[in-house]
């Protein structure tokens, strides 16, 4: 298959920023792992017995607590959940019973050794395990199998196997402000938070951090990758930490923010996905989830406080799109969001793929054209202002600000926690709205962004599950209108990129023949049931038009719907 | 968590308008005050002889005329001028602001960006792109993020006298409201609190609206039962077009909805109320404008909501059929004939 190729110079290889892995921030984090993780345990219990100061609220909290984890053991056990899990909470749980005979002075030292206990127990759990040798040959590993599989695939000769000619970085295009990235790693502390839309994109971004130079980052990965072997592998030595979305309890909610806080705070660059959990609609994220954001906030804020007079560490928050044309798991998210949708009932979080079918889909992905684009948006500091190459904070009229302004109240930094709530709102439309910004357009998503909106527009009495319902034998797109449709809409899109509003990919500019097909062929490319097709009569057809609206939903929320 | 008591750091308000100068005089009770005026003389005037518009000054009320001075001095800052110049005097205010000042406006009026050349009228279709309210302006001017806006039935006269009355202090931020609270509070002065900016912010624009439906009934020399059947759809159609414009309800139902609604209803001194008064008795607009020294708010307000409202498609019928009382010579008697024939009898369907 013929690909439009990229511009070249934007896949030059980074030199790293810091010499050795001692340097790292990460690495010194684990190499204390056992006094952070008591530090974070000591102060999520002061935290919690602020939010909770006395001994009832928190014997109430507990109490709940010791329920809802013993009610997870009975209903949703994973393989990763530690084995002594069901003794702990039977334990926890009776030491509760025997306070209640108890007096009132030592129920609460009772309770708080509970507390404590808990707490240390979550923090452990929490807690990445960074070991420097197993980050190294991980890397290599991806490294050299990647490239093995990429020559292989693409250059057809004997012995293409070993060669170098290809390497990931043509596979996988990182685009934006990866220059000023690098200079901030240096400066100050990177919260980077990319959007999510696959399982894929924890190990993408690992490869993406390291292609540009940068140390390993800290990770929120949610837990349930952890039961994948593989991914169990992977995460483990790119420094991953651990969220578990079960445990909805407050002193590990609290504890988890601690964790990923304090990391912060000692200069560790960290990574979570915003947006919490993968995109179940293929939509960008529009509602992010603000109790990881709110550490960034709260981790600046405790920066100032402490350093009242010296130079701060500055954290810089960097919002990254990742672009895909296929998304694995794209038909099972789909239906779990129209499920939703559709009558608002609870879904399990479940991942059908295992080991097998990932390594598949790599096999897939290396020796068919499908490219990834990574596009790296400009650094805001935590109030969302742009941040210049120099690092500092700029306001729209470009002059410089100081953000520690935005937490002195009569002169003095102060800690206010609905204050900072709001800026964590804050914040977060404005990740939103970068995230639309830096968003990429491609050939594919645009194919199904004007294909799905053609069928929905002829039938306009058809609410969105009676279309989704008709049969895909009844649906087909005369060529000549979906082309001039592409081209209007595509035009578009040259004009919001002329206003900064989207970015697209340098193959849309192609010839509209040329990019149409590149397009149809591209879309969800794996799927056993293509969502866009050619058929004889070289009309545009699809087999599956429920993973096409997921592919469709990518390019929503641009107004792109009055061009179709 | 907020100021202390003790600060003693000045307060500053811009505008030495009617409100501006009643509210600087509230705030000395509690503080000391710097009063912003653009116009030079005026400042000096009011150094000599110690009044503007008409109120003495209290005594810890200074007046100025150097914005860069009352920045530095106040951390907390009320303006207080006409939308038509707030985005100016924003622009102007901003270099010398910074994330840690708090500002408070008191203004009740929408801002309007079009695109060059454009008209309310001519535009395609009117959003809340174009449409903004005075909170969305300081923040797009200025680093100032903690902001708060004042609303409520506050008519500058009664306030002056020391009659009793209330007013709303909004804000996203618990110590913006909290500060609000303890600088503008007395006993003959109420504050309450809301979190929702925006729809009070709102709530207070729209409803100049319905104060010139409410002068034209009474020029048609009808009674109170007109008034209170105008009131009360009228508070309908400002929830319907205030959450289109992204107010919540709630916002509508408080001191700066009803509370204003019922109290600019009743004045027949307000601006807003005369043009209707006069249009009921069959003046065109131009010559009621002729003779008026000041803009009433309201016309602005018909026009922008009337465009909004067909963008939103929101049912406005009385926000409609003022627009062509004004603009297109339908006369009072056939738009109130027309909301009377109007089939739609549902009293209130959004709680």
């Amino acid at each position: 298959m013929e690909i439009l190729e990229e511009k070249k110079n934007k896949n030059k290889k980074y030199k790293p920023i810091l010499d050795g892995i001692p340097d790292w921030p990460v690495y010194r984090l684990s190499k204390n792992r056992k006094e952070f993780v008591e530090e974070v345990a000591k102060k999520s219990v002061e935290r919690i017995k602020q939010l909770r100061p006395n001994a009832k609220q928190l014997i109430s909290d507990l109490e709940a607590t010791a329920y809802r984890e013993q009610n997870r053991i009975k209903r949703n056990r994973w393989r990763v959940d530690p084995k002594d899990d069901s003794k702990f909470w039977a334990g926890v749980k009776n030491e509760l019973v025997e306070l209640s005979s108890k007096n009132t002075e030592e129920i609460s030292t009772g309770a708080d050794a509970i507390l404590e206990k808990i707490v240390l127990r979550y923090a452990n759990e929490i807690a990445g395990n960074f070991k420097p040798n197993s980050y190294r040959v991980t890397r290599e590993l991806i490294k050299f199998w990647f490239q093995r599989l990429l020559n292989g695939a693409r250059v057809k000769k004997f012995g293409a196997f070993f060669r170098n000619q290809y390497t990931l970085r043509d596979k996988i295009q990182i685009v934006g402000k990866v220059k000023m990235l690098r200079k901030l790693a240096k400066e100050g502390t990177v919260v980077m938070v990319p959007t999510h839309f696959s399982n894929l994109d924890s190990i993408l971004i690992g490869w993406v951090i390291h292609s540009c130079g940068l140390p390993a980052f800290i990770y929120g990965a949610g837990l349930n990758l952890f039961n994948i072997k593989i991914f169990a592998y992977f995460m483990n030595s790119l420094g991953a930490y651990k969220v578990d979305r079960r445990k909805k309890n407050l002193p590990y909610l609290e504890t988890l923010k601690m964790y990923s806080n304090l990391a912060i705070q000692k200069g560790a660059h960290s990574l979570f996905f915003p947006g919490g959990t993968r995109s179940r609609s293929g939509l960008i994220e529009k509602q992010l989830k603000l109790g990881l954001l709110s550490t960034a906030i709260e981790a600046q804020r405790n920066l100032y406080l402490e350093n009242p007079e010296g130079p701060v560490r500055k954290i810089f928050i960097v919002p990254v799109t990742l672009n895909y044309n296929f998304v694995l798991e794209a038909p099972d998210l789909i239906e779990d969001y129209l499920h939703v949708k559709g009558q608002d009932k609870y879904f399990p979080e479940q991942d059908k793929y295992g080991s097998m079918q990932l390594i598949r889909f790599l096999f897939k992905f290396f020796t068919k054209g499908s490219n990834i684009s990574v596009s790296i948006g400009t650094a805001l500091d935590v109030l969302g202002n742009y941040i210049d190459e120099d690092g500092n904070s700029i306001d729209n009229q470009g002059r410089i600000i100081d953000t520690k302004d935005y937490f002195i109240s009569n002169d003095n930094v102060t800690t206010d926690k609905q204050r900072e709530d709001e800026y964590t709102r804050m914040l977060s439309q404005r990740i939103v709205k970068e995230y639309h910004r830096i968003n990429r357009v491609f050939a594919s998503h645009l194919a199904a962004f004007v294909a799905f909106e053609m069928w929905q527009k002829k039938f306009p009495m058809l609410d969105l599950f009676s279309l989704l319902r008709l049969p895909e034998e009844e649906l087909e797109l005369e060529y000549t209108e979906f082309r001039a449709t592409f081209k209007r809409v595509r035009k578009k899109i040259y004009e919001l990129k002329a206003e900064e509003k989207v970015r697209h990919a340098t193959h849309l500019k192609g010839k509209a023949d040329e990019v149409i097909k590149l397009g149809v062929e591209n879309v969800g490319i794996f799927h056993l049931n293509r969502p866009l097709l050619f058929n004889k009569k070289g009309n545009i057809i699809t087999r599956d038009l429920t993973v096409l609206y997921y592919y469709h939903n990518r390019l929503v929320g641009y107004d792109l719907e009055s061009c179709i | 968590m907020t100021s202390s008591p003790a600060s003693d750091k000045p307060v500053g308000v811009i505008g030495a308008g009617n409100f501006g100068t009643v509210i600087a005089n509230i705030l000395a009770i509690n503080r000391k005050v710097i009063l912003y005026a653009r116009d030079e003389q005026m400042v000096a005037a009011m150094h000599l002889k110690r009044e503007s518009r008409g109120h003495a000054l209290h005594p810890q009320v200074e007046p100025t005329n150097d914005l860069a001075l009352m920045a530095a001095q106040c951390d907390v800052i009320f303006p207080m001028v006409p939308s038509l110049h707030f985005r100016a005097m924003m622009k102007q205010l901003s270099p010398h602001l910074h994330p840690y000042h708090i500002l408070i406006h008191g203004t009740k009026g929408f801002d309007i960006t079009l695109p060059k050349g454009q008209t309310i009228e001519g535009i395609a279709k009117l959003t809340r792109e174009h449409v903004k309210t005075m909170s969305e302006v300081i923040q797009e001017e200025s680093v100032v993020v903690r902001v708060g806006c004042l609303a409520g039935p506050n008519l500058s006269k009664e306030l002056a006298q020391r009659q009793p009355g209330a007013t709303v202090v909004a804000s996203h931020f618990n110590e913006v409201r909290q500060l609000g609270k303890k600088l503008l509070r007395n006993d003959r002065f109420q504050v309450y609190e809301n979190n929702d900016i925006v729809g009070v912010e709102i709530a207070g624009v729209l409803k100049n609206i319905i104060a010139i439906a409410s002068g034209a009934l009474s020029g048609l020399g009808y009674g109170e039962n007109a008034k209170g059947l105008l009131i009360s759809r009228g508070a309908v159609e400002m929830v319907y077009l205030g959450r289109a414009l992204g107010g919540d309800l709630k916002a509508f139902l408080g001191v700066a909805g009803i509370g204003d609604l019922v109290t600019t209803c009743n004045s027949p001194m307000s601006r807003n109320f005369t043009v209707g008064y006069r249009l009921a008795k069959g003046e065109k607009l131009v010559d009621i404008l002729a003779d008026m020294s000041e803009i009433a708010e309201g016309i602005n307000t018909v026009r922008i909501a009337k465009k909004c409202a067909d963008h939103y498609k929101v049912r406005a019928l009385i926000t409609d059929r003022l627009y062509k009382v004004l603009f297109e010579g339908m006369t009072v008697e056939e738009a109130l004939d027309f909301l009377m024939r109007y089939p739609l009898n549902v009293d209130i369907d959004f709680l």
